[in-house]
């Protein structure tokens, strides 16, 4: 039976590793994701868990320790945030491409610089092409859903890749909500007491991996990998559905919140979706026509459930919590418009940059962009690449 | 010449095929593959001078020093890197070091 408890969102992702019992854990401390090892390294201390924790030296070695535990054939996990991730940057990819499913808590804050320690998406929107899998979520239960059903998506036979649960710096991480934790029996059934890996390094049939790649091979083994990330999509939803059937919580790729016969939409991700349904809400109390999209899965992209979600509305801004520079909108905003195209042609579709550093986002601000779809929708005139929030 | 190898990794595999992130599923392949083709120098061994002291078989980092029953009989061109190590330590003059044509 699950039990209502009070958690910061750090805490519930380091209960829901205990909860797991994983092999190994290797990570290197920094704000605001340190409460996860620190937390963890606590209940290796107290014996509640048999795993081998392995405090180590950077958060290049952290994953390069990760990867070397999981090659080994064993589930293993890390946690991290901003520089630290950053850090990890050349060994994520070789994660993704070894297949090894590595579960990452990636607690979302600016990536300097300039320096800054509170939240924003540049960290995981800039390691969206690392091959890894990315779930994102609003509040402590969805991180904390999240990371146990990434265990199980991420070592799907038909995936076999790494996965990040990634959820907002300090808002998430460090408030204290309730949330419905499960008994430490129902997720280790849930997910499995260990790790099945195909191949190991360890075991009665021991191998070779990550060998130097040529040109003859490397082109295939990335086909591989893009084979997997469209499994990924399937098996996330199935998932899901098994999730929902022990929770009663339900997950899909995205959250649609009052969509039906919306002419004005928002897409947006993590704890600021919540900040806007309540902007929706009292919209839709003057009787205007606003929805939300809140995306889960944003690797795989959702591109064509996406489409379908949108292809009733007339106007629709995809709110970026991070810039890609790229001078014409941001990360997310520039893949949904691509989704859109040809499947749901003749919107409006804009880009709005918005929080940036742990800049509070108000539901004033919200509701600016729900205004400025309405004038657009009315005038036809608009800018696409926009900011909110910043000091004009 | 390829051994039985439970996956034969050949260049003609598709991605199907492959096995995930290119794991090598059986020990010792690397017989598999001709890795000598980038060799700028060569080894070439003078079989009279050679006193089979095998000193050049525990230099070479690349196992391509031939040997049976004790005595040199020849050198793995396909995979010699052409280091010269082998030939830099014999004291005999039985391993000349000449450029690759």
């Amino acid at each position: 039976m699950a039990k209502r408890v009070s958690l910061s969102g750090n805490e519930a992702v380091a209960q829901a590793m205990r909860q797991i019992n994983p092999d190994v854990v290797a990570a290197f401390p920094i704000t605001p994701s340190t409460e996860i090892p620190q937390y963890f390294s606590q209940f290796v201390a107290n014996g509640q868990v048999t795993t081998e924790f392995v405090p180590v030296e950077s958060e290049h070695s952290a994953m390069s320790a990760c990867i070397g535990a999981a090659a080994a054939g064993g589930r293993v996990m890390t946690a991290t945030s901003a520089n630290g991730l950053a850090l990890m940057w050349e060994m994520l990819y070789i994660a993704a491409s070894s297949r090894l499913p590595i579960t990452l808590a990636a607690v979302n804050r600016a990536l300097s610089g300039p320096i800054n320690i509170h939240n924003d998406h540049s960290d995981t929107m800039g390691a969206r092409d690392s091959g890894w899998i990315q779930l994102y979520g609003e509040n402590a239960q969805e991180a904390y859903d999240n990371f146990i059903m990434a265990v199980k998506i991420g070592e799907h036979p038909d995936v076999q890749l790494p996965v990040m649960d990634c959820f907002d710096g300090f808002i998430t991480s460090h408030a204290v909500e309730n949330l419905e934790m499960l008994e430490d029996e129902e997720v280790k059934a849930f997910v499995g007491e260990n790790r099945v890996a195909p191949y190991a390094l360890i075991g009665q049939e021991p191998v070779s991996m990550g060998p130097l790649d040529l040109p003859p091979y490397y082109f295939e083994h990335k086909r591989q990998q893009a084979e997997a990330m469209k499994n990924a999509k399937r098996v996330i939803l199935e998932v899901a559905a098994e999730f929902e059937k022990l929770t009663g919580r339900k997950y899909g790729l995205f959250e649609e919140y009052r969509m039906e016969d919306a002419e004005a939409a928002i897409v947006i991700l993590n704890s600021s979706a919540g900040t806007a349904k309540a902007v929706v809400d009292s919209l839709r109390a003057e009787g205007k026509k606003v929805g939300l999209i809140k995306i889960r899965v944003f690797r795989p992209f959702p591109a064509e459930e996406l489409a379908e979600a949108l292809s009733k509305v007339k106007a629709v801004a995809v709110m970026d919590k991070a810039d890609s520079f790229s001078a014409a909108g941001g990360p997310v905003f520039t893949e949904v418009r691509s989704a859109m195209y040809g499947r749901a042609d003749g919107k409006i579709v804009v880009s709005y940059i918005y929080g940036l550093g742990g800049r509070d986002v108000t539901t004033n601000q919200i509701e600016k962009v729900y205004n400025d779809l309405f004038s657009a929708i009315e005038t036809g005139k608009y800018e696409v690449y926009n900011y909110v929030g910043v000091r004009e | 010449m390829i051994k039985e190898r439970k996956v034969n990794i050949t260049p003609d595999m598709t991605w199907r095929e492959l096995t995930p992130g290119g794991v090598i599923q059986d020990a010792g392949n690397a017989e598999d593959f001709k890795t000598g083709d980038w060799r700028s120098m060569r080894p070439v061994w003078n079989t009279e001078k050679c006193k089979h002291c095998l000193l050049c078989w525990v230099v070479c980092p690349d196992n391509s020093i031939k040997v049976e029953d004790g005595k040199m009989t020849g050198i793995d061109y396909d995979h010699c890197k052409g280091c010269g190590v082998c030939t830099a330590q014999c004291k005999f003059g039985a391993l000349d070091y000449v450029p690759e044509e």
